[in-house]
């Protein structure tokens, strides 16, 4: 009786591992590793020069950055803070919340968090699915957002790109891109740099993860010591229970 | 140190306490896994009720400033992205045990006499529960903070007459708002913690007046040695105390394993669309309660017009069956007129009022459980094919309505919510007949 309800339950497990979904288009994979420090620089410089322009990330401080991802003080000082004035501040967008909302119709959202509530293989391949289209404002559509107001800040590195669609069953598929025109970055160079810009939201969502993981390790090795002592203590006094 | 002690004993009885409640409470000595949950649901209020002292230092109720007070906590303030875990992790782990603690009871009917007021107080805390875990979600002003309440709040709107201005008062707005954000803080931090403190100081008082039930449920009290002490009792203290520590080991292993791991648990535990700030204009594309709250959300929504007649036909059985065990014809008359009444109400008032009545008698159902389990006999072990067929699909039913709760109510999902809420409440409404004819077992004299 027991067992067949443990079973049950257990069966139900793997149901219940998965929650919530995305939109239709499938979303690409992509390697996360917070170990990578050069990888979280590389995306941080990226994040810096051209997301942080309209987008804040609001709950950040830069010196949180600096230390966490080892870059140094004077570094950040002279090349990052475009929209501060100490090392100790918020990371807030260089343009007014008011003009960007004039500018492109909503004010562009903040990025602290967008790895947690979209998830890393949704900001990969957003970053990676802009592509021409003559019917939106901005000349710009994407594959997992579709006619977002954000134009393709990043299409000189990628270059310019179509989007294929096919019917399927009556229902306009997405197909693949066509490039248009070469950008100054290979597939693979741009691909590999999106994959640090994730990286580094992933880390900028939550950059106790850094240590987290590091730490949990010790907490259950001690927890493991303690079962071994409760576990000698409990059976030490159970002997004279018969 | 014996002189201070036998001060402070002739004016507290401290030393009475200590053998009454610990050194001297005799609990049956065949506790197995199901009897650690208990003191591991002490263990975690303890652990909600710390690290929310903490979290309420640097935490701000204010609409402008509350989500950003949480991020400031995770990112700034030392260790507080941990203390932050502790507690959201807490929360589920909280209902886990719980759930775990209740399911106990319907195995080895700890909730018959004499210990109906010891489960009963249980199921007054799971509510107080329910409320504490609902009104600290708006806490951190994410967007299913906001909406995840604005839903709910709104469900009293269901009431006839006096609906409207209840959930407008109870919101202190016509929104959720930073009136509302304000008033569950106060009952999240202060109020429903006194009280659930309170309510778990009685629920063991009242344990420790009858004494505990174990897995064979019978009486220890029954059989007394000469020196006045259950045969198969043994002192809580030492011989639970060292045994309960064994159980919390395991227990903060597993949580400390969601803390450092998984603290959103896959959305189950911190879900995506509450890293977005609360946005009255953007409502999230599902707005789903966390999973404790799914079961009975699942009823909620189960009751859709087309259900009615479901429902309708449920209830005629149950009051059929009532009115003919009743003896007296007013009784009779006054049980199949109610009934025909309340089915009259099913077809003309709204559904929603009836998902509203249901979800709240899914509640309320179980203060009446001591009174509805008719067997003979206690425990599973000696109950009959019946009764454990009966639990089985209870808690299937129970882990199903849960899992299409965190799901668009639609197609096979609304079917499978409209079962379960079926199969949710038969298990309680037929038992005073299933349990009466089932073919039990002889109960042993002693504790095997």
């Amino acid at each position: 009786m027991k067992k067949t309800l443990v079973l049950m339950v257990m069966a139900l497990l793997p149901a219940l591992a998965t929650a919530g979904g995305g939109e239709g288009v499938k979303l690409d994979p992509v390697s996360i590793d917070l170990n990578d420090k050069v990888s979280l620089q590389r995306g941080a410089r990226i994040f810096v020069n051209y997301c942080l322009s309209c987008h804040s990330a609001g709950y950040m401080r830069y010196n949180r950055m600096a230390r966490d991802l080892e870059i140094p003080e004077h570094i950040v000082k002279d090349e990052m803070l475009f929209a501060a004035d100490k090392i100790g501040d918020l990371m807030k967008a260089v343009m007014p919340r008011e003009d960007a909302k004039d500018w492109f119709g909503v004010a562009p959202p903040d990025l602290t968090l967008v790895a947690r509530s979209r998830g890393p293989e949704w900001i990969y391949t957003y970053m990676r699915g802009f592509y021409l289209d003559d019917s939106t404002p901005s000349g710009w559509n994407n594959v997992v957002f579709q006619n977002v107001a954000m134009p393709h800040v990043l299409y000189e590195w990628q270059g310019l790109q179509r989007a294929k669609f096919e019917e399927v069953d009556g229902v306009k598929t997405f197909a693949g891109f066509e490039l248009v025109k070469a950008g100054t970055k290979t597939p693979e160079e741009y691909d590999r740099l999106m994959r640090d810009l994730t990286n580094f939201f992933v880390y900028l969502g939550e950059p106790a993860k850094l240590v987290r993981y590091r730490l949990g390790w010790w907490v259950l090795a001690f927890l493991a010591v303690f079962f071994v002592v409760a576990y000698l203590l409990k059976k030490e006094y159970w002997k004279d229970v018969h | 140190m014996e002189k201070l002690l036998e001060w402070v004993d002739a004016r507290f009885p401290l030393t009475k306490v200590w053998k009454e409640h610990l050194a001297e409470y005799y609990a049956p000595k065949n506790f197995n896994f199901w009897y650690y949950f208990g003191s591991l649901a002490m263990l975690v209020l303890v652990i909600q009720i710390v690290t929310g002292i903490f979290l309420t230092m640097h935490y701000k109720p204010d609409v402008n400033l509350a989500f950003a007070s949480v991020e400031y906590i995770m990112r700034d303030v030392p260790w507080g992205w941990l203390i932050r875990y502790m507690h959201s992790t807490g929360a589920s782990a909280f209902f886990i045990v719980v759930y775990l603690h209740m399911f106990r009871a319907l195995l080895y009917g700890s909730h018959r006499g004499p210990r109906e007021l010891v489960w009963i107080l249980g199921a007054v805390i799971f509510v107080a529960l329910m409320a504490e875990a609902f009104m600290g979600y708006l806490l951190p002003w994410g967007n299913m903070s906001y909406w995840g309440a604005q839903v709910i709040i709104n469900l009293f709107d269901a009431i006839p007459f006096v609906g409207p201005a209840l959930s407008e008062w109870i919101r202190g707005d016509f929104v959720v708002s930073d009136a509302t954000l304000n008033r569950f803080f106060a009952f999240h931090v202060i109020a429903v913690p006194l009280v659930l403190v309170m309510l778990v100081f009685l629920h063991i008082v009242a344990l420790h007046k009858v004494g505990s039930n174990n897995p064979d449920g019978i009486e220890i009290k029954a059989h007394k040695g000469p020196d006045g002490k259950p045969l198969d009792g043994i002192p809580f203290h030492p011989y639970y105390t060292v045994k309960d520590i064994v159980g919390v080991v395991v227990f903060l292993m597993l949580y400390a394993a969601v803390i450092f791991w998984a603290p959103e648990m896959g959305g189950w535990f911190l879900e995506h669309d509450n890293f977005v700030p609360a946005n009255i204009l953007q409502t999230p594309p599902e707005i789903v309660p966390l999973w404790y709250f799914t079961p009975f959300y699942s009823i909620l929504r189960a009751c859709t017009s087309d259900y009615m007649i479901y429902l309708a036909i449920f209830l005629a059985v149950i009051a059929s069956l009532t009115a003919v065990r009743l003896r007296g014809l007013l009784a009779k008359g006054a049980v199949l007129g109610g009934t025909a009444l309340v089915i009259v109400g099913l077809f003309t008032l709204e559904a929603k009022l009836w998902g509203v009545v249901a979800m709240g008698a899914s509640i309320v159902i179980l203060f009446f459980l001591p009174w509805l389990d008719q067997s003979p006999v206690k425990s599973i072990r000696y109950k009959g094919p019946i009764y454990k067929t009966a639990l089985a699909v209870f808690a299937v039913a129970f882990v199903v309505l849960g899992y299409v709760g965190t799901k668009p109510p639609e197609g096979l999902y609304k079917a499978l919510a409209q079962i379960g809420t079926i199969l949710y409440f038969a298990f309680f409404a037929f038992m005073p007949w299933y349990t009466r004819i089932d073919r039990t077992k002889p109960v042993p004299e002693r504790v095997t």
